[in-house]
């Protein structure tokens, strides 16, 4: 039943095994290939899909479990950055204050705009949160420039204190966990493969598992429950004797902390902070991320995630020039034609494709890729079950999550 | 002695005046009925009750404490449980879920962070959820989802989830509606089976007499948002003003 059972532990443990290995999985054409553009094993993709795997897993907290669908939470994200670039500015290059600051502020700055934004809910409660986040973008880029320092963005400079480390000369300081550059990098060379570990992304893999392992533990508390039943039935919900009200507002402070924590990260790998994380097609961006992947289910958001970071970093790349050495061995009509045809999905076009696979998700697949997932595993379950295996049969009838 | 004590309340909707000036007593482990004719008040005053509705005048005490002003989920923590005339479950969770939110919600109150605890933890909720799914005779559907569940079901689930928290005083309102005969039936036996178990009060609205009368200690007769009589069911059955308020309707 609800419990971090058995199921919970293999997920969490398969989950661990892809970010330790996604160095070697991510990247697996040979350098020179001319397939290694599909490559995304390099660290700063990396430390996107991580990154913003985190924020999707606080960001489903929010609206997998209690349906209220924030269309503001760049807006913590944002404030997170900005938070843990001034800890550097400071403070120390050390990453741990700019993250426990960052996801502090992120927790803050949420309680603030929930306390408000969830006196209404549905589309209304999605308004408001847009608007507060619209509302912080502007912000940011005018008035608070003293803080946020408008259209350049918050930046490192040799003139700041930073109280606790010794003075820079030269060059800008870099980042670090107690003396380890998070830039740091190791790369394998395996063959004609080549591998990049990082330390940056590491220690981000690291803490993206234990948010993940909280949001388990979440899922599976008395108080998970209560942010379904508050999706499931409000009324009954306070005919029950329980108040709605904190229960949707611990889970925006705590989706809220997630956007800072993952704010302060993308800091932290690359100390720069700007008004447009705070923009509203940063928050679209999440949004898809949770429904592409799964609203609701525990890993969908993480895949959701990785999947948009792919396309963004990966699709956007294949060039007109690109496009013509693949087609090279065709007839050159065919070529021109072909080149022509599949232009528009890539390269700039990547939204194109993202945006027809989106539909496609969404009209066949309701739950997401984790749906996705289940079907093929029915599928292959139902012919097990033909063969008379009585361990699948028995697990057909679980419901999956 | 009596636990809900209602006093001159009355409720005006715009032009019309849906409670005019209820007075009702309810003794203590009673069952007491409210009947009376389409658009007579009843759910108004229930409402009023419940805290979804604030009266324009009068009182309602409750155990000595007033109930007007305070939030739903107030009056429930005070003890009042209430039964919907549609059934009001979390249809999104399965049946055992359904149970244990109730007593969770007993136990911790209106709001507890208990976030990072296991439900499979809390064997006192898990087997009390158990208990009492046993008792409506629901155990073997504890883990279908609430919503896939007939409409019988989901009424004896409602009640089930109200009488898990073992409130002093249950509002049932219209219990039977559209229930087919055998269900209605079972719904009485339920009904019955809960008053010689516990000690619990019970308000219920009802159309269907057959069921006010198998349950009914007092009987109290609204029509046009005033109380018109309230006697014992046998001399409520030949009460002449009833007969023409209300079961003379049914006549027709």
């Amino acid at each position: 039943m609800q419990s971090f059972g058995r199921k919970d532990t293999i997920l969490l443990i398969v989950v661990a095994l892809l970010v330790l290995l996604a160095p070697v999985i991510l990247n697996p054409f040979p350098q020179a290939s001319s397939l290694a553009q599909f490559n995304a094993g390099y660290p700063d993709l990396m430390q996107r899909f991580v990154i913003f795997g985190i924020f999707a897993i606080g960001f489903n907290i929010l609206f997998g479990l209690t349906g209220y669908l924030s269309f503001g939470h760049a807006a913590f994200l944002g404030a997170g950055s900005y938070a843990a670039v001034w800890m550097f500015k400071l403070l120390s290059m050390n990453v741990i204050p700019a993250i426990v600051l960052a996801v502090v502020v992120g927790g803050l700055f949420a309680a603030l705009i929930g306390y408000v934004s969830l006196r209404r809910s549905g589309i209304y409660f999605s308004i408001l949160t847009l608007a507060f986040a619209q509302m912080s973008f502007a912000l940011a880029y005018s008035v608070l420039t003293p803080l946020t320092n408008g259209e350049t963005g918050l930046q490192l400079s040799l003139s700041d204190p930073r109280i606790f480390d010794p003075a820079a000369t030269g060059s800008l300081p870099t980042t670090n966990l107690f003396g380890i550059d998070m830039r740091a990098t190791t790369t394998i060379f395996a063959g004609p493969w080549e591998f990049q570990l990082n330390a940056g992304y590491y220690m981000s893999g690291l803490i993206m598992l234990v948010a993940f392992w909280l949001s388990i533990r979440i899922f599976r508390s008395p108080f998970g429950m209560m942010l379904r039943a508050v999706k499931s039935n409000q009324q009954r919900m306070s005919y029950t004797g329980l108040s709605t009200r904190p229960y949707t507002l611990a889970a925006f402070v705590i989706s809220g902390m997630y956007a800072g924590l993952a704010g302060g990260l993308l800091a932290a790998m690359d100390p720069l902070a700007g008004a447009e994380r705070m923009q509203w097609t940063a928050s679209g961006e999440v949004v898809l991320m949770t429904i592409l992947g799964g609203a609701g289910s525990l890993i969908g958001p993480v895949l959701g995630a990785g999947f948009i970071k792919y396309f963004e970093n990966i699709f956007s790349k294949i060039n007109d020039s690109v496009l013509h050495t693949w087609f090279g061995a065709l007839p050159d009509g065919l070529e021109t034609a072909l080149v022509t045809l599949v232009h528009p999905f890539v390269g700039k076009g990547w939204h194109l494709t993202l945006g027809l696979l989106f539909m496609l998700v969404v009209i066949f697949l309701p739950g997401g890729l984790v749906e996705g997932g289940r079907r093929i595993r029915g599928v292959v379950g139902r012919r097990n079950r033909k063969a008379g295996d009585p361990e699948a049969r028995a697990a057909s009838k679980q419901p999956a999550e | 002695m009596s636990i809900l004590e209602v006093k001159n309340v009355g409720k005006r909707f715009g032009g019309l005046q849906a409670l005019g000036d209820v007075n009702l007593s309810i003794a203590e482990n009673s069952c007491h009925a409210i009947i009376g004719p389409n658009g007579a008040g009843k759910s108004t005053l229930l409402n009023c009750l419940i805290g979804k509705l604030i009266p324009d005048t009068g009182s309602v005490m409750f155990d000595g404490q007033s109930v007007l002003g305070r939030k739903p989920h107030e009056i429930n923590q005070m003890g009042i449980s209430r039964v919907f005339q549609t059934p009001e479950i979390f249809a999104d969770l399965s049946v055992w879920e359904n149970v244990m939110i109730p007593i969770f919600a007993k136990r911790d109150g209106s709001f507890r962070m208990h976030a990072f605890e296991s439900v499979a933890r809390e064997r006192k909720v898990v087997d009390g959820a158990m208990q009492m799914l046993d008792d409506v005779n629901m155990a073997d559907k504890r883990d279908l989802l609430a919503g896939s569940l007939s409409r019988g079901d989901k009424r004896r689930l409602e009640m089930a989830m109200c009488l898990s928290q073992n409130p002093r005083l249950l509002l049932l309102d219209e219990p039977t509606a559209g229930m087919a005969r055998a269900d209605t039936n079972n719904t009485i036996e339920l009904l019955r089976e809960i008053r010689t178990k516990r000690d619990i009060t019970m308000v219920i609205i009802e159309h269907d007499m057959h069921v006010v009368f198998s349950l009914a200690d007092r009987i109290t007769v609204l029509a046009q948002g005033t109380p018109l009589v309230e006697d014992t069911p046998d001399r409520i059955k030949g009460h002449p003003k009833v007969q023409e308020a209300y079961l003379g309707e049914a006549a027709h």
